[in-house]
């Protein structure tokens, strides 16, 4: 059996203080100048819900325009706190509300790089093409 | 704010009239057959066409004043069926259906400005049904997106796990992605556990 060798994989990684201060439409495009260089960002933290729909529609509006963009695989893992106490909720609950949600990693690539991205609560698989 | 005091009013004085009821996914799920399902019941027409090939829907369509009598109870809803969401598209996925390379670049093209409309919608609802294909994995964060995005603007949601006549469909699974949200799982295609549907679908309204 041909094994196909893996030419590269560009990782970016923007820790959470380098985005904490920016707004919707820098945050947004940080991202997608990473994600049209070929690479997959992952993001200390997540975005919010608005900036998650802000992301879809922007990837849309290239994928509209540039030629060879197909769009993006995106994923979220967080922790899991449906087994803690009601003060490890409240502490966690309080720290994203006063810093932001750090506590998740986000993972944004190329559609024509990543063909999927299958998450389980702790683990996130990245399939290539 | 305006939206918990228009809540409260209506609290008082009565229900809304005309609920705007928006159907969202993510494509493929099932949104148009629901919507179509649903229709059909109460006014004798269909809202639109389906297909196997995804991305059917591109432009958000309605269909005004349907009027739903279920147990005795009235309610009257503007219906607005969403093209499905997603983050990418890719033309050629379109020429594995049989579609020539000209009109699946068309489709493409589309469906990009379809997502966005579909997007662009969301304030503009009072309630919104998110229709799942219950044989595919939940977990997709598309959407957790959708979801995310009705609860960030307190729009009332509820999870419909569709395709329940298929052998892969698991309706616990979508329960267990989203624990916090009521989920029903139905056949649009089949007609199965509509009743439910409607039951679950008057328990929401009351929260618009």
């Amino acid at each position: 059996m041909k094994i196909k060798k893996l030419k590269g994989l560009s990782l970016h990684i923007i820790p959470f203080a380098e985005v904490k201060n920016l707004g919707i439409s820098e945050r947004v495009k940080k991202i997608l100048n990473l994600v049209l260089g070929n690479r997959v960002v992952i993001l200390h933290g997540r975005l919010r819900a608005e900036e998650e729909a802000r992301l879809i529609e922007d990837t849309m509006a290239l994928v509209d325009h540039l030629k060879n963009f197909k769009g993006i695989e995106l994923a979220v893992i967080e922790p899991d706190l449906k087994k803690e106490g009601v003060f490890t909720k409240m502490k966690y609950q309080m720290a994203k509300r006063l810093v932001g949600d750090s506590s998740a990693i986000t993972v944004i690539g190329p559609a024509s790089l990543i063909k999927e991205i299958k998450r389980d609560p702790k683990r996130l698989e990245l399939l290539l093409r | 704010m305006i939206k918990i005091l228009k809540r409260l009013f209506r609290s008082i004085f009565g229900g809304k009239k005309n609920v705007k009821l928006g159907f969202y996914g993510p494509p493929n799920a099932g949104k148009t057959s629901l919507a179509n399902k649903i229709c059909k019941d109460w006014t004798g027409e269909y809202m639109g066409e389906v297909s196997k090939v995804p991305h059917e829907t591109r432009h958000v369509q309605f269909k005004e004043k349907v009027e739903i009598d279920y147990k005795g109870k009235k309610l009257t809803f503007k219906m607005v069926d969403t093209p499905g969401i997603a983050t990418k598209i890719d033309y050629e996925d379109f020429l594995k259906y049989g579609l020539k390379k000209k009109d699946a670049k068309k489709r493409a093209k589309e469906a990009t400005q379809g997502i966005i409309e579909s997007i662009q919608w969301l304030d503009d609802m009072d309630a919104v049904v998110v229709v799942l294909d219950s044989s595919e994995n939940p977990f997709s964060q598309v959407n957790i997106t959708i979801i995310g995005n009705l609860v960030a603007r307190k729009i009332p949601v509820l999870i419909v796990a569709n395709k329940i006549d298929l052998k892969k469909a698991n309706v616990k699974k979508v329960e267990s992605a989203f624990p916090d949200y009521e989920v029903v799982g139905i056949s649009a295609r089949e007609g199965t556990n509509i009743d439910g549907f409607y039951e679950s679908l008057f328990k929401l309204v009351k929260k618009v």
